[in-house]
């Protein structure tokens, strides 16, 4: 899949905008994620090209981070915290739960392009505990048997 | 604006004070008599919590509640609402302060915000059943003073977290922000700054406990045409969010004292590492260095001095082991953040080459305070070799689960049951986890110990950063430490042998153990493994991973014991080994287990006792959670 | 004691270092070998790993929580070294076990049985069981290309391959990815080595301590040439094969066998045992009429004339800037490499000669390189499907084919290579080492341009191992100015600096690989010892010596293939046989 040209322009933009230093990696692999919301081979290769560095780099560090990604993220990221303060209060459980009611995995994609999962490591609501976030949504205290509802009332 | 110089800050700090003295007045003396204006009070400032916990509970709609019900009142002359930083009781949150009674209303909802105006505001009267009560005695606690989560604690490095607006400078100007730094600037030299850090005792609040006022001392020593200042506000233990909430309550304090560790090695560049994944605090501390930057209190020539210093932000992205220094050193350089050997340490050779301080959030927090209110009074507080305070993360399965701060010394009883109001629905206590991945699990007879970090470390956990979660009697501790494996192996960067395979393999045999496929061979290969892992690892992570498997062998070895021989999981949490059945007394056949049964194990007719089927139950619990009649038995 | 001087304590043995000797090789003064696998140093060349990370060669300091790794310890004064202590022992076991476990045990027929680092060090540390086996084993890939065989699950995750490609070649096609267990690595993107700009110089697979990287092995398709009566089978061994292949025999390093490499060859049943060194001085006699042409147009004023003008020969060279340099491709000469003019001779004017087809003909080169086994497949260098040169081995291959074929190498009788192709000159032989070409070309060209007799043979100025040289060598007057560079992060320099136009050398030599041809991929593993490549290097430039023609114009078979069949250097059948042309691969 080939990039549109006004993306492959924002791009070259934002490692413009760094000074095309290599140091500035990571940085520029952050903006670029947020502006397309993920970083295609294609995409890789361009920052490559503008910091001079080999591509092989620059995919050995979006490889590194969990933050990084080259597969496009549902329309509504599901995060369940794995913290030590949810996982005590079962939140193994409602991961479980919403690989079951989704049918996918870990880091993947519905077919229908409506929901990621992924896990991550405490948003700092313990108190909320156990937690999951959907987009930009917090949802606390939550048991297995809550998943399904709240899956279902998200609007396509 | 005109960037301030040394008298300018003085007259700003006069004026906010003024602004900020109903909030101190009233921790001097909260008086029943001015709740509200009905009795005459003149202001009244609405402190709520804004911190990333209080926000996911809607924080930011009742502070908009708040607001609009003030200007609909007609009242907005007398009465502000200001957000926060964290209050630290999250348990309780969202948390609405009302200033000067120092009234703390808990669990507030934003349609509550009409009735605390309306009635607390203007009419002068508590609204009762927002307050917190005491599970003790059961009466409500007004004023956050008397309860005991608060009692015991000494805020130090959260000195303004929940007190001042974090987007306002002023306010931490008020408290005495930036006097450390002007001071610094104005007579003092490096050396003699150097020196009060080192006579207080401050050590590395990150994990190791290094004493600062040495660190510092080497990256000045190192003679380059750069040196860097970096904070490392990469908190990545699961569970801990002391260093966020520094920054989302109190960024100013980690800038003030960049700047002074910039003064004092001889920097005038800093660079804070911050995990992506705190937007909030990423928010909060590029205001502040906005703010800070047009109050002259960065940029070129700080505050009209020769000294000039600037802040930058770099990102994280998601790995625990940029936590350690060079590989978090790797990372600002926009590579993997893979650790290297130590030395050259960073103060020699650290970013691009550079002397390179770093010092964490919690650290750099407590610089400032140190400086004004002088070593003497810094080193008074705590034990003989671990001075001051240590913020905690309470969290796990414990009444009030929130953010603490207590002086060094302090016991695990006290946190645990005084703080922490003790564990959950009453459940008995089985053990505490501190110092996260690196930590490891502390049981009953650790409850008298003083914690410091050579106590924490001699009892086989370690001070960590502050993560300390509580366990109780449904914890199962080999899946603890299976949990704790799980996360280094994850987040491993794989560079080093013992640590790529090493750990991988000690997970192999845990989870065999859960499964009850283990031997008394594994629980052998396992201490074998994590003793190599200890050794022999690269960095401070591997070196540490080990640590969880090791505490829970010796402070836990029969529950081992018991999964390998008896394939017995006395907690019920190790799912392959439990065993599903329908007491036939108890069930009364009314199908709500077998409806919601995954994989259609159960089978029974109506209103006649139902029987699971071994083979085909996943044990995944469904049907003990709805059977309203309690028939379900796990063995 | 000297200031910048450190005493320590190594197993009871008092030592004197200089400050910044690390433990490791303040052992090795004292005869302590402490075992690693991770690291490698080849001295005197920029070959260097030593990233601490397998934890093989930790030794107890004393007044130390943990082990220290030995490699990248610094010496401190007063220092205690334990290196054998039961702790040390213990340790190292434990983690050569780990290694195993992700590992598999198929050591009986890997590639690098009893060359292999690791299990010199399982042997070494006297493992006799397994015990972590059985656990999941790291992610695998495999892949054959022309020229590198890729086995990943053999991948102990030393990093060095990924040191050479980017610090030695800075070529940047290996490189770490992901992390934790999953950590392996791979060409870009997790692609296949023909899908990246790997130039297939092989010196991955010459560092690589197991048998993930290694040389993609052609031996058996030889054996069967070999016995096909139907097929007329030509070797031509590369002039740095003769300095290398005793070693394979347990022969000193530095042993020149040439003679015994002629014989072997016969034995194995080849139809005529020619020799790329017939090949070398062709390309002299090419590429220094390509040198003279383009000077005289230079000095003549032209402006479009491609000053300098860069060797040819070395195919992982060709790739590089093929790959990276498609502007500049007017600067390499057009001469082919020294092994395809052979093989386009070998095809033409032999087979003529001899009478029999094309077809029937298996040329085969006998090669130091890997990247020589992927320039035999170039399309360019077949003639209606049929290649000029067949396929390409390593040294080592050849060594294993002659152990295979019950031949006993030391004992073999010296003879000579086959006529009319197995004449040669000292110029042919220098080939092998950086600067060799170049010192070869110019013995020619000087000769050629002033139309003197050059005084002194030797061009001490390009001789050595620095990774880029430079000489002014006097032409009547005329200051030629020349470089030459080996290790294409090195030919890196120079390439920007020509395309930013700050270079004002007129010739230019580039060796891929890191002392040139004698430190090739496939040469008997140095293991990273540069007291290897420094005896190859002294046998070369011994045999040189020894030679009674040293310049190429003056091998009598190469005049006479001019006179009976070519014309004359650049004819127009010189140029459609020997030259060839070069495109533009840039990855987009």
């Amino acid at each position: 899949m080939k990039l549109a040209c006004n993306v492959v322009e924002q791009v070259e933009a934002i490692c413009d905008k760094h000074g095309n230093k290599p140091g500035e990696l990571i940085n520029i692999l952050h903006e670029a994620q947020s502006m397309h919301g993920y970083l295609p081979e294609e995409m890789q290769r361009i920052i490559a090209r503008k910091l001079g560095i080999p591509a092989s780099k620059v995919y050995g560090v979006v490889t590194f981070y969990s933050f990084f990604t080259m597969t496009p993220k549902g329309k509504h990221p599901i995060s369940v915290c794995l913290g030590t303060a949810c996982y005590v209060r079962g939140s193994e459980k409602l991961l479980d739960e919403i690989k079951r009611v989704l049918n996918i995995e870990v880091g993947q994609t519905t077919p229908d392009g409506k929901f990621s999962l992924d896990c991550l490591r405490c948003v700092g609501a313990c108190g909320l505990a156990p937690v999951v976030t959907i987009g930009e949504q917090v949802y606390g205290r939550l048991e297995p048997k809550d998943v399904k509802k709240i899956l279902d009332e998200i609007p396509d | 604006m005109k960037t301030l110089n040394f008298e300018d800050l003085t007259q700003v700090r006069k004026k906010a004070q003024a602004t900020l003295s109903v909030r101190e007045l009233s921790y001097a003396a909260a008086d029943e008599s001015s709740c509200g204006l009905a009795v005459g009070t003149e202001h009244i400032q609405l402190l709520c919590c804004g911190g990333t916990g209080c926000k996911a509970s809607q924080s930011q709609k009742i502070v908009e509640n708040l607001k609009a019900c003030i200007e609909a009142n007609g009242i907005a002359d007398k009465v502000q609402v200001i957000v926060t930083g964290c209050f630290g009781f999250c348990e309780k949150g969202p948390i609405v302060k009302v200033m000067p009674d120092n009234t703390f209303y808990t669990q507030v909802k934003p349609e509550d915000a009409e009735e605390i105006v309306k009635e607390h505001v203007i009419g002068g009267r508590k609204v009762e059943r927002l307050l917190y009560v005491d599970p003790k005695t059961e009466k409500t606690v007004s004023d956050s003073k008397h309860m005991d989560f608060y009692r015991k604690q000494m805020r130090i490095a959260l000195r303004n977290c929940g007190f001042i607006d974090p987007e306002n400078i002023e306010e931490y100007i008020a408290r005495d922000g930036y006097a450390a730094l002007a001071n610094a600037l104005q007579g003092q030299t490096p050396e003699e700054v150097i020196d009060i850090i080192k006579k207080s005792g401050l050590r590395g609040r990150g994990g190791a406990g290094f004493p600062t006022g040495m660190k510092w001392g080497f990256a000045r020593n190192y003679q380059a045409e750069n040196k860097y200042v970096v904070c490392n506000a990469d908190e990545g233990d699961p569970g801990a969010f002391m260093d966020r909430s520094i920054m989302e309550g109190d960024p100013h304090s980690v800038i003030e004292a960049m700047a002074i560790c910039g003064f004092c090695i001889g920097a005038s560049q800093g660079l804070i590492y911050i995990r992506a994944e705190y937007p909030l605090a990423v928010h909060r501390l590029k205001i502040a260095i906005e703010q800070a930057r047009n109050y002259g209190m960065l940029g070129k020539n700080v505050m009209g001095s020769d000294f000039s210093f600037d802040i930058e932000i770099r990102y994280g992205a998601g790995a625990f082991v940029c936590g350690e220094e060079t590989a978090l050193i790797h990372s600002m350089e926009g590579k993997r953040g893979e650790p290297t050997l130590k030395p050259p340490f960073p103060a020699e050779s650290g970013y691009n080459g550079y002397p390179t301080n770093v010092n964490n959030v919690e650290t750099l927090a407590n610089v400032p305070i140190i400086l004004t209110k002088g070593a003497d009074w810094f080193a008074s507080i705590g034990t003989e070799k671990s001075k001051g305070t240590k913020v905690f993360a309470l969290a796990g399965k414990i009444n009030n689960v929130g953010l603490i701060e207590v002086p060094m010394g302090t016991t695990l009883r006290e946190i645990i049951y005084d703080i922490g109001g003790g564990v959950k629905n009453g459940k008995k206590f089985k053990a505490v986890q501190t110092g996260g991945p690196s930590g490891g699990c502390l049981t009953e007879k650790h409850l008298d110990l003083p914690i410091d970090y050579e106590s924490l470390g001699a009892a086989g956990s370690m001070m960590g950063s502050g993560g300390m979660i509580v366990m109780d009697e449904d914890d199962c501790m080999v899946s603890v430490a299976k949990f704790y494996l799980e996360f280094t192996v994850g987040e491993s960067c794989g560079k080093c042998t013992p640590c790529r395979i090493g750990n991988k393999r000690m997970l192999e045999i845990l989870t065999r153990i859960t499964e009850g496929k283990g031997t008394m061979e594994d629980l052998d290969m396992l201490k074998t493994l994590a003793t190599t892992i200890k050794d022999t690892a690269l960095c401070g992570l591997g070196q540490t991973s080990p640590n969880p498997v090791l505490s829970t062998l010796d402070n836990f070895y029969d529950e081992y014991v018991e999964h390998v021989k008896q394939h017995k999981c006395r907690s019920h949490q190790c799912k392959a080994l439990l065993t599903f059945t329908i007491n036939p007394e108890k069930c009364k056949g009314c199908g709500a287990c077998k409806k919601n049964c995954p994989s259609e194990a159960i089978i029974g007719d109506v209103r006649k006792p139902h029987i699971i089927n071994p083979y085909q139950c996943i044990r995944c619990g469904m049907c003990k959670s709805r059977c309203r009649f309690d028939a379900i038995q796990v063995f | 004691m000297e200031q910048n001087m450190i005493q320590l304590t190594i197993d009871n043995h008092v030592v004197e270092v200089p400050k910044g000797t690390t433990i490791l090789e303040a052992g090795k003064q004292i005869g302590i070998e402490i075992p690693t696998l991770c690291h490698i140093d080849l001295k005197g060349t920029c070959v260097k790993n030593k990233p601490a990370s397998c934890r093989l060669c930790v030794v107890e300091v004393e007044g130390r929580r943990n082990l220290a790794p030995a490699c990248a310890t610094d010496c401190m004064p007063d220092m205690v070294v334990h290196t054998n202590s039961a702790r040390v022992i213990r340790a190292r076991k434990t983690i050569a076990e780990l290694i195993l476990s992700d590992h598999p045990n198929d050591c009986l027929t890997c590639p690098k049985c009893s060359d292999c680092e690791l299990q010199r060090l399982v042997m070494r540390f006297n493992i006799r069981k397994m015990p972590f086996n059985g656990g999941e084993q790291s992610e695998r890939k495999r892949e054959l290309t022309p020229a590198i065989t890729r086995n990943m699950e053999k991948c102990i995750y030393c990093r060095r391959c990924e040191s050479v490609c980017n610090n030695v070649q800075s070529v940047g096609v290996l490189g770490a990815v992901r992390r934790g267990f999953d950590t392996t690595i791979a060409p870009t993107f997790d692609k296949m080595f023909v899908d990246t700009n790997c130039t297939y110089c092989g010196q991955c697979v010459a560092v690589c301590p197991v048998g993930a990287l290694t040389e993609r092995d052609y031996t058996d398709q030889l054996m069967d040439d070999l016995t096909n009566p139907d097929k007329v089978v030509i070797a031509q061994p590369a002039p740095a094969v003769r300095f290398a292949l005793g070693e394979e025999f347990g022969m000193e390093p530095g042993t020149s066998v040439t003679g015994k490499l002629a014989s072997s060859l016969r034995s194995l049943g080849f139809d005529y045992v020619f020799d790329t060194d017939f090949g070398a001085d062709l390309t002299i006699m090419e590429e220094g009429a390509e040198i003279l042409h383009r000077l005289k147009k230079f000095l003549a004023g032209d402006k479009d004339v491609k000053i300098p003008i860069m060797t040819s020969c070395c195919p992982a060279w060709v790739n590089f800037y093929e790959h990276e340099y498609p502007d500049l491709l007017g600067h390499p000469s057009s001469a082919k490499s020294p092994a395809q003019m052979f093989g386009a001779i070998t095809k033409t004017y032999c087979a003529e000669k001899m009478g029999i087809p094309r077809e029937k003909i298996v040329v085969v080169s006998i090669m130091p390189c890997l990247a020589k086994k992927y320039e035999c497949a170039r399309p360019e260098f077949k003639v209606d499907g049929n290649p000029d040169v067949d396929y390409s081995i390593s040294t080592r291959e050849l060594a294993r084919l002659i152990k295979r074929a019950n031949i006993r190498f030391t004992q073999l009788p010296d003879s000579d290579f086959d006529s009319p192709l197995g004449e040669s000159t000292g110029a042919a032989a220098i080939f092998g080492i950086t600067g060799g070409v170049m010192e070869a070309a110019l013995r020619t060209v000087y000769e050629v341009y002033t139309g003197q007799t050059l005084p002194h043979i030797e061009f001490e100025q390009v001789r050595g191992f620095e990774g880029i040289r430079e000489a002014t060598i006097d032409l009547n007057g005329f200051p030629l100015k020349v470089c030459v560079a080996h290790t294409l992060s090195n030919a890196r320099k120079i390439m920007d600096k020509l395309r930013a136009g700050e270079l004002d050398y007129h010739v230019v030599e580039i060796m891929a690989c890191p002392g040139g041809c004698i430190g090739g991929a496939g040469q008997p593993y140095h293991h990273g010892n540069f007291e290897i490549l420094n005896a190859r290097r002294n046998a070369l430039y011994a045999e040189d010596e020894g030679k009674k023609l040293r310049k190429s114009h003056e091998n009598p078979d190469i005049q006479k293939l001019y006179k009976e069949f070519l014309g004359e250097p650049m004819s127009e059948k010189a140029h459609h046989l020997l030259h060839t042309h070069y495109s533009d691969k840039s990855i987009k």
